[in-house]
C-alpha cells in the first residue's frame, strides 16, 4: 500500500530532521570545540531574551492573579491564591510560556539568520575557510538554546510569582515573605525537577528546528521569511507535544503529590 | 584558437604539474546536465577566464573544484592532488591553497572587516600570534587600498568596497590558486575596472593561477591570459581574447555584440 503523499512528505521531513540532529550531535561532541561562538550565542540567545521573558512573565503572573482573585474571594479562598498561582507557574505556565516566547524570538531569529547566510553564500564561504558550518553555526546555537532556556525559565518563574504578588496587592494586602511562603508551602524540589527538565528539551526543539529550517533554506530571499515563520510554527507545535508527553511521564512516575 | 569537444586526458601528462586539471566532468541537476564531459587545464601563473551565458554552469564548475559541490563523474586535480572523495580535513588542507571570491562577496555581516579577514587565518592556521594576524590583515587591506575600513562593519561599505574586502579576504591565506565568481557583476564600469586592475596586480605580485568566471567582456579583456567558452556543458572553444574577438563563430561573436 502506497503512503499518501503528505504522509510520505511528513515522514521524509521527520527523517531529515532526525539525521540533521544526529549530524549536529556527532560534530558537536568532536574537538575542536567552538567555545567562543558558543559563549557568544549564550549571550545573544540568553541575555538578549531576558528582558522580553521578564516582562511577559511579570504580566502573566499579574494577570493570572487579577483574574483569579475575585472568584476565589467570592468563595473565601483568597488565601489559597499564592499556592495555586505558584504551582501553576512553576509546573506548567512558566516553562511553556517561556518556551513559546523563546521560540518566537530566538527560533525565528536563528531561522532567518542562517537562511540569510545561506542565500548570501556566507555558509559556503565559511566552509571554504576551513570551518564546518554545522559544527560552528548549528551545534553551538542548539547547545546555547538548551542551556539558556532553563535559565530563562527559572528567572521567568521568579518574576512571574513577583508579578502575582504585585497583582494580589492591588485589591488586597499581603507581605512578600508571607506570599512566598504560601506560594511554596505545597511545593518541593520534585515539582521543580520535571518542569525544568522539560525546558532542556524545549530548548533543543527551538534550536534544532530554527537551525534546520534556516540551514535547509534554499529559495532566495523569500526563503528567509519562510524559514523564520516555519521555525516558529513547528517549534511551537512540538513544544506542546513534548509538554503533553512530559505530563504523561510525570503522572506515570507519580512525581507530583 | 582551438574548437573542441573536450581536452584529451593524455594532454594532462604533457604539462608540468598544472595548477588545476578538470577532466570529463559531469554534473546534473535533476535531468539537466549542467556540465557534460567538461575538461580544462589551468597552468601555474595563468589567468583563465571561463566565459559563458547565465546558467551555463560556470559557477558550478568552480564550486566543484573547491568541493562545495560534488560532480557526478569526472576528475578534478588541484596542484596534482585529486580533490574528489577526500575527507573533510584533507579537503580543508587543499582549500588553504585555493582562494574563492564569491559573486555576492559573502562577507560575514555580523563581523567587522577585521574579523572577516581574521576568520580564515584563525580557522586554517592555529599557531599564529595576534601580531602576525594583525600584520597579515593589514597587508591584505593595504593591497586593496582599504586599510581605513578595518574597524568598520560591512553595512558601512559600498558594493565596490565590499568586493575589494572580499578580494582581500580571498588573498589573505596567500593561495596559489584563486577562483573568481563573476568579480565585476553588479559594479559600475569604473569600479569594475578597479577590480580588474586589482586582479591583475595581485596576479603579478603573488603569481597565482586563477579561473575567472565572467561574461563581462571588459573584465575578460583586462584579466585573461586565456579564454575558455563553456557551452552546453562542454568546453566549446579556447584561445586568447584577441582570437575570440576575431572569431567568426556565431556562438562566440554574440558575446562581443
Amino acid at each position: 500500500m502506497a503512503f499518501p503523499s503528505r504522509t510520505k512528505g511528513l515522514l521524509i521531513e521527520t527523517g531529515n530532521i532526525a539525521k540533521f540532529a544526529i549530524d549536529c550531535f556527532t560534530l558537536g561532541i568532536k574537538p575542536r570545540y567552538e567555545v567562543k561562538e558558543f559563549l557568544s550565542q549564550c549571550y545573544l540567545i540568553g541575555y538578549k531574551s531576558l528582558g522580553l521573558v521578564a516582562i511577559t512573565a511579570f504580566i502573566i503572573g499579574l494577570v493570572l492573579t487579577m483574574e483569579l482573585q475575585p472568584n476565589l474571594t467570592k468563595y473565601g479562598l483568597e488565601y489559597q491564591l499564592p499556592m495555586m498561582v505558584g504551582i501553576a507557574i512553576i509546573r506548567e505556565i512558566g516553562p511553556v510560556i517561556t518556551a513559546l516566547i523563546f521560540a518566537g524570538k530566538v527560533g525565528s531569529s536563528i531561522g532567518a539568520e542562517l537562511s540569510s547566510m545561506k542565500v548570501t553564500e556566507q555558509i559556503d564561504a565559511m566552509e571554504v575557510s576551513g570551518t564546518n558550518p554545522v559544527k560552528y553555526l548549528v551545534a553551538t546555537r542548539i547547545m546555547a538554546c538548551m542551556l539558556m532556556l532553563p535559565v530563562l525559565t527559572i528567572i521567568g518563574d521568579g518574576v512571574s510569582i513577583f508579578g502575582s504578588f504585585v497583582g494580589f496587592n492591588i485589591n488586597s494586602s499581603i507581605h512578600l515573605h508571607l506570599f512566598l511562603s504560601e506560594a511554596f508551602q505545597r511545593m518541593s524540589y520534585v515539582d521543580l525537577f520535571p518542569s525544568i527538565s522539560k525546558t532542556f528539551f524545549f530548548g533543543f526543539i527551538v534550536g534544532l528546528i530554527g537551525c534546520y529550517k534556516g540551514y535547509g533554506s534554499n529559495t532566495g530571499t523569500r526563503g528567509v521569511g519562510v524559514a523564520a515563520n516555519t521555525a516558529v510554527v513547528l517549534s511551537s507545535i512540538l513544544i506542546f507535544l513534548v509538554d503533553l508527553l512530559a505530563v504523561q511521564i510525570t503522572n506515570f512516575l507519580g512525581l507530583y503529590k | 584558437m582551438k574548437m573542441k569537444n573536450h581536452i584529451k586526458a593524455d594532454e594532462h601528462d604533457q604539462i608540468d604539474v598544472p595548477a588545476i586539471v578538470v577532466a570529463r566532468l559531469r554534473k546534473k541537476f535533476g535531468d539537466r546536465a549542467i556540465l557534460d564531459d567538461f575538461s580544462l587545464i589551468v597552468r601555474k601563473d595563468e589567468n583563465v577566464v571561463v566565459l559563458g551565458k547565465s546558467g551555463a554552469g560556470k559557477s558550478v564548475l568552480i564550486k566543484c573544484i573547491i568541493g562545495l559541490l560534488t560532480p557526478d563523474s569526472g576528475e578534478i586535480k588541484v596542484l596534482g592532488q585529486s580533490v574528489l572523495g577526500l575527507k573533510h580535513i584533507e579537503l580543508d588542507r587543499i582549500r588553504t591553497k585555493i582562494g574563492f571570491l564569491f559573486q555576492g562577496n559573502a562577507i560575514y555581516d555580523s563581523m567587522s572587516i577585521r574579523e572577516n579577514l581574521e576568520f580564515p587565518l584563525r580557522r586554517h592556521w592555529f599557531d599564529l600570534s595576534q601580531q602576525e594576524i594583525d600584520a597579515m590583515v593589514t597587508e591584505a587591506l593595504e593591497n586593496v587600498g582599504l586599510l581605513h575600513t578595518i574597524e568598520m562593519m560591512p553595512s558601512e561599505l559600498s558594493g565596490g568596497m565590499l568586493k575589494r574586502v572580499a578580494l582581500a579576504r580571498t588573498m589573505i591565506l596567500k593561495p596559489e590558486i584563486i577562483l573568481y565568481d563573476e568579480p565585476t557583476t553588479g559594479l559600475d564600469p569604473v569600479t569594475a575596472r578597479d577590480i580588474d586592475n586589482l586582479i591583475v596586480s595581485l596576479h603579478r605580485k603573488y603569481h597565482t593561477a586563477a579561473i575567472i568566471i565572467s561574461h563581462d567582456m571588459n573584465c575578460v579583456k583586462n584579466t585573461s591570459d586565456r579564454v575558455v567558452l563553456l557551452l552546453d556543458g562542454k568546453c566549446y572553444a579556447e584561445g586568447s581574447f584577441e582570437e575570440f574577438e576575431q572569431a567568426s563563430d556565431e556562438n562566440i561573436k554574440q558575446f562581443f555584440e
